[in-house]
């Protein structure tokens, strides 16, 4: 018996593994989740709908402006609220940075895991730029909070164009550098191929979502096959892999790197003018200008983000493709302020489920790759 | 009483003495300061190749940072676990670090100059020099082992079995792939060795493939990455060293580092020829030592260069990486250099 974690360098988090061994070899796994739980869907029962995305932040911490997509988009969604085609597309633009963001934490976290350590910190070089650019648009880094219902939190700055038009030229060359270190690295190979097998039929069943489903061979994509925010005006492949071990699950996210820096090229050139939030007074908030001139527009302010509005009685499910899979709300409203019931589906909650299969008979340090190779985020396991 | 003192101090068992213990002297403490900076070579090397800056803070360039650390080391609370083996857990990092810098003991650094006075810098010329590294070596093993054992942790056991797998199988490679050295200089005397070569021609390309044998081998006997498995802080979150701390603790890496300095100095006596000058006669002004040194900085270079680059490999492949292709390439070697022997190329 081995108990791996909840301290463990390799289980990304607090992700506690109650291993059976035989030497190296794993016989029996269990793993145990709930150390980082903070309890945020039932917090959620008890702000308004706009207090809820601070705490979307806090689900996948590496990818919050994804989380913060998905959860003002299902609001949206259940006040039948159309957004103007500018706020969609920026919202694809830090979407797809912070997709490349997220993926460049696991690329970076999953060699180290394996041993190539100088690759964390070429990613963490390279996410440092991403970093900034969310910190040039909305001042925060990690928990940006940067939509809000109906649109945008502010209009883009000025400089935000020419530093993902910079990042955009500079990355490409750094995906051949990862390439050029990992792809055709005779280790790395070793250590990856063959390792982690988990077919079609048997992903779909665990419920596996994003790149550890497409790795099986199975080309789902919401953002191709039930596309939200403008993602349909946008052309990029679904790369998917034959196997389903650890090095398809590297390779179609390496390939997804290259995607969404195309998409985010698509974007910054299709990027229309316009409003950036929707023309709906009874859930946007008056403009900053207004408020300080006029009196109505002050009180209306108070009462909008104190008392916060009303969203319609029913239930609703809307998921986006967050870098780990389908993320997902279940909201259930009763038509008051605050949401009745919300459920998060945490694709690395789903995800985490296949360790078992995909572990169950291999190496320790196989284990090890494999854990790397599904990215989880405890944030969003344990919620 | 006095007086026989003085005899003995002036005469010949005495000055040899005194020059023994002076040798020793120079030789450890010189070994102890390159492993200092070795963790600084190691870590700003590590940070050219991260883009990074690497220790800049504590005096020029960081250069007393290895001072800083021995420091912090020493001040470091000593934690031995309640249910750990303790005379086994405290004797380990000796175990492990002692046969390290017992090593040094018989590598031929060369002649060094002082005015009219020559020092030979060998502490002592053992006939058998090769087989004393050897035995040496093997001992090693066992300050990782039992350090693993000793600290009743389920990580470090597993990586005490690691290394006992992998150092005792990888020594088999280190023996088999110097025999076709051994066999072209016809001595197992490093110095004879060195001198052989001095006088004829480096070793590297006649014996390329044990050269290689040699090489990796060597980086799996010193546990040093993509070999360092019973290591392996991803996996084994530290393997047999995780339950140390404080001076026991950097025992075990004074080890690893005085292993890695030693090893590269073998290995540039074996096929680089130790301290000849390359290129002839032309470069031959300076003093063979600091030719030595500049081959081992080339091998402690390549040993960080490598760990930088390379994921780890797995334990099971790294077995059968050594048997079932290292050790017939050894063999393979062994017999090529018996064959060109027999023809009289070598």
């Amino acid at each position: 018996m081995l108990n791996m974690g909840p301290q463990h360098p390799s289980t990304h988090g607090v992700l506690r593994v109650v291993l059976e061994m035989d030497g190296e070899i794993i016989v029996d796994l269990r793993p145990d989740v709930g150390y980082l739980h903070r309890g945020i869907e039932k917090i959620a029962e008890h702000r308004t709908y706009n207090q809820v995305l601070p705490l979307t932040d806090r689900l996948d911490y590496v990818s919050a402006a994804i989380n913060n997509l998905g959860w003002v988009e299902t609001v949206e969604k259940a006040l039948g609220l159309e957004v103007p085609e500018r706020a969609k597309t920026v919202r694809v633009i830090l979407c797809e940075l912070q997709r490349i963001a997220s993926h460049l934490i696991w690329l970076g976290t999953h060699a180290l895991d394996i041993g190539a350590m100088t690759v964390l910190l070429y990613c963490f070089r390279e996410r440092e730029r991403i970093m900034d650019i969310f910190e040039n648009y909305c001042g925060a880094r990690l928990t940006t909070s940067c939509f809000r219902v109906g649109g945008l939190m502010r209009e883009l700055p000025e400089e935000f164009e020419g530093l993902v038009r910079d990042f955009l030229a500079y990355f490409p060359a750094r995906i051949e550098e990862y390439d050029g270190l990992l792809s055709a690295n005779p280790i790395w190979l070793k250590r990856t191929k063959g390792v982690g097998v988990i077919g079609a039929r048997q992903a779909i069943d665990i419920g596996l979502s994003g790149p550890a489903l497409r790795g099986s061979g199975v080309a789902r994509d919401i953002r191709v096959d039930e596309p939200y925010a403008n993602y349909e005006r946008f052309k990029f492949i679904v790369p998917v892999g034959k196997k389903g071990d650890v090095y398809d699950r590297y390779q179609v996210r390496m390939e997804e790197f290259r995607q969404s820096i195309s998409i985010v090229r698509q974007a910054l050139d299709y990027l229309p003018n316009g409003p950036i939030m929707a023309d709906a007074p009874q859930i946007v908030p008056p403009s900053k200008e207004a408020v300080a001139e006029d009196m109505s527009a002050l009180i209306h302010q108070f009462k909008l983000l104190s008392k916060g509005y009303k969203v319609p009685a029913g239930e609703i499910y809307h998921a986006v493709e967050a870098p780990k899979g389908e993320l997902g709300f279940y909201l259930v409203s009763d038509g008051s302020e605050m949401p009745y019931r919300l459920k998060i589906r945490g694709p690395s909650f789903v995800n985490l489920q296949a360790l078992y299969q995909m572990s169950k008979g291999c190496l320790l340090a196989d284990m090890v790759a494999i854990i790397g190779s599904l990215d989880i985020c405890l944030g969003e396991v344990d919620r | 009483m006095i007086e026989q003192l003085k005899t003995f101090i002036t005469g010949e068992l005495g000055i040899a003495i005194g020059i023994g213990l002076l040798k020793s002297l120079i030789v450890v403490v010189g070994a102890l300061l390159l492993v200092a900076y070795a963790t600084l070579a190691e870590r700003k090397i590590w940070s050219w190749f991260q883009s990074r800056i690497g220790p800049n803070r504590v005096g020029p360039w960081g250069l007393l940072q290895p001072i800083a650390d021995g420091i912090k080391f020493l001040m470091k609370e000593d934690i031995i676990p309640r249910n750990a083996d303790k005379p086994l857990y405290i004797l380990a990092p000796f175990l492990a670090m002692l046969p390290a810098l017992l090593i040094f003991a018989v590598i031929p650094f060369g002649e060094l100059r002082l005015g009219g006075y020559v020092l030979d810098l060998q502490i002592v010329e053992v006939n058998i020099g090769v087989l004393y590294i050897f035995a040496l070596s093997s001992l090693g093993v066992y300050g990782i082992v039992l350090g693993g054992w000793a600290s009743n942790n389920k990580y470090s056991l597993l990586g005490g079995l690691r290394a006992a797998s992998q150092m005792i199988s990888y020594e088999l490679v280190l023996g088999l792939s110097i025999i076709g050295v051994v066999m072209t200089t016809g001595t197992l005397s490093l110095r004879g060795i060195v001198d052989w070569q001095q006088q004829r021609y480096i070793l590297l390309l006649p014996q390329f493939l044990g050269f290689v044998c040699f090489l990796i081998a060597m980086v799996a006997e010193l546990n040093r990455g993509p070999f360092d498995l019973p290591e392996a802080e991803t996996e084994l979150t530290g393997g047999y060293h995780t339950e140390y701390s404080s001076m026991k603790f950097a025992m075990f890496f004074m080890g690893e580092y005085a292993a890695m300095i030693g090893g590269s100095a073998i290995i540039s006596c074996l096929f680089l020829g130790g301290g000849k000058a390359p290129f002839g006669w032309q470069l031959s002004f300076v003093p063979g030592p600091a030719w030595l040194f500049l081959k081992m900085m080339a091998f402690i270079f390549f040993f960080m260069w490598i760990k930088a680059t390379f994921p780890r490999v797995r334990y099971d492949q790294l077995m059968s990486f050594g048997w079932k292709f290292l050790l017939p390439l050894a063999l393979f070697n062994v017999l090529l250099t018996g064959v060109l022997i027999s023809a009289g190329v070598l």
